[in-house]
């Protein structure tokens, strides 16, 4: 029996996003797309930013977790568009993301067109008493925070 | 795609990678250096960003050219001369106040141009731009953030920054230049009208500098222009030799 479809994104969601070890690249949105030809798999991913550095080593892990589950033609194409959005976060997913300690992002269909930020949530104590410190965290796709209330500082991942 | 629209949106894709990738290069110069151990992740943050969308958009310029240069090929083997970014955004970084000047009156241009570029009639660069300009958007605001701080901060900002303005003001005048390819992709629905850029330019910036209680520069002074063409001010090639350097010494290097 050939492989699904189903059973390659299966094997994916073993393979981390690199820089937020708590969630698979399936459950991050980068994966898009698993294209199947006789004995070769196409992954389809798209970046979270246009400069995540952490796309090599995801297309290296991709191409190697794979390999290990027999797969010898494994090659990844990269797409741009539709552009990534944390709207495809879910539920889910936001809640390991306030798990691990990283408050997550709102939904980007309902910023405003200056992009305002809205009001972000401490994820240790939930408190909104919370100031922003920087709008560029440790990645691309984090902003720095400080909690007023339990005074610790945190990381947003950012609507975008 | 005939001859003549395939050659100018080449050029209009250098013009959009080089843009990003000499503003990313400077930018990176301050990893180490930033005022502020906040300032210095975000500087470099845009920096990274800057760099990725050069990338993409190198990366679609070697395969509209279809003669086998890669996005590398063309950052690291072409001369100054080859390099078609504004002169705005290879002046050297200067000091903090400078360094934003310059990263605003080109967020403000970069932000409208791809909000307009990811309409565009070409997939592929529409979809570069659509990714682009959200990160733009997160730019601008740190720059804008930063013109009214320094702006209407102490007499000293205030004085620094006013006179980035004045001395930056001179390469602003070149970016809204139409030239054939600008003309030529504009029919096709490739590229954008960049009279009406410019009227958001305007607007935004002088809204921003009067928030600021800067004085907007005068408009007639003398405008450099030249850049799309080739022509550079003396600071490209300084800066291109530093980035290229490693590549062209060990063409083949990988770490």
């Amino acid at each position: 029996m050939p492989p699904t479809k189903e059973e390659i994104f299966q094997f994916l969601t073993e393979v981390n996003d690199p820089e937020i070890p708590v969630l698979s690249i399936v459950e991050m949105g980068i994966v898009r797309e698993v294209e199947l030809q006789d004995d070769s798999v196409r992954v389809v991913i798209t970046p979270t930013y246009s400069g995540c550095p952490a796309m090599k080593v995801i297309e290296e892990e991709i191409v190697s977790a794979l390999q290990k589950k027999g797969f010898e033609n494994v090659t990844t194409r990269t797409v741009f568009s539709p552009s990534w959005t944390t709207d495809w976060l879910s539920e889910e997913t936001k809640l390991k993301l306030k798990e691990y300690g990283i408050a997550p992002p709102g939904r980007a269909s309902e910023q405003d067109s200056s992009g305002t930020l809205r009001e972000i949530i401490c994820p240790f104590c939930d408190s909104n008493k919370t100031e922003l410190r920087s709008e560029f965290g440790s990645t691309a796709c984090k902003s720095l925070h400080y909690c007023n209330n339990c005074q610790q500082p945190f990381e947003h991942f950012k609507c975008i | 795609m005939d001859d003549d629209s395939r050659h100018a949106l080449f050029e209009y894709l250098l013009r959009l990678g080089d843009d990003r990738l000499v503003l990313g290069h400077r930018l990176s110069e301050w990893c180490g250096h930033g005022p502020i151990l906040e300032e210095d992740i975000a500087l470099t943050n845009i920096a990274l960003d800057c760099i990725g969308q050069a990338n993409n958009f190198l990366q679609l310029a070697g395969s509209v050219e279809n003669k086998g240069r890669t996005a590398d090929d063309l950052a690291y083997f072409r001369e100054a001369i080859e390099f078609k970014n504004l002169m705005l955004v290879e002046q050297p970084n200067g000091d903090f106040a400078y360094t934003i000047a310059r990263q605003f009156l080109f967020d403000v241009f970069s932000f409208h141009l791809l909000e307009e570029l990811q309409h565009s009639s070409h997939q592929e660069l529409a979809g570069i731009a659509a990714k682009a300009v959200k990160e733009d958007r997160y730019h601008l605001r740190h720059s804008r953030e930063w013109v009214l701080r320094l702006g209407d901060g102490t007499d000293e900002s205030h004085q620094r920054i006013q006179s980035a303005f004045n001395d930056l003001w001179m390469y602003t005048g070149e970016i809204f230049q139409a030239d054939k390819v600008d003309d030529l992709l504009f029919e096709k629905g490739i590229s954008v009208d960049l009279k009406s850029i410019e009227s958001k330019w305007s607007e935004n910036v002088s809204e921003a500098l009067t928030e600021a209680t800067l004085a907007v520069p005068d408009a007639e002074q003398y405008m450099a222009s030249g850049s799309r063409q080739g022509i550079h001010t003396e600071y490209l090639g300084h800066m291109l030799t530093e980035m290229q350097i490693l590549t062209r010494s060990f063409p083949e290097a990988k770490w």
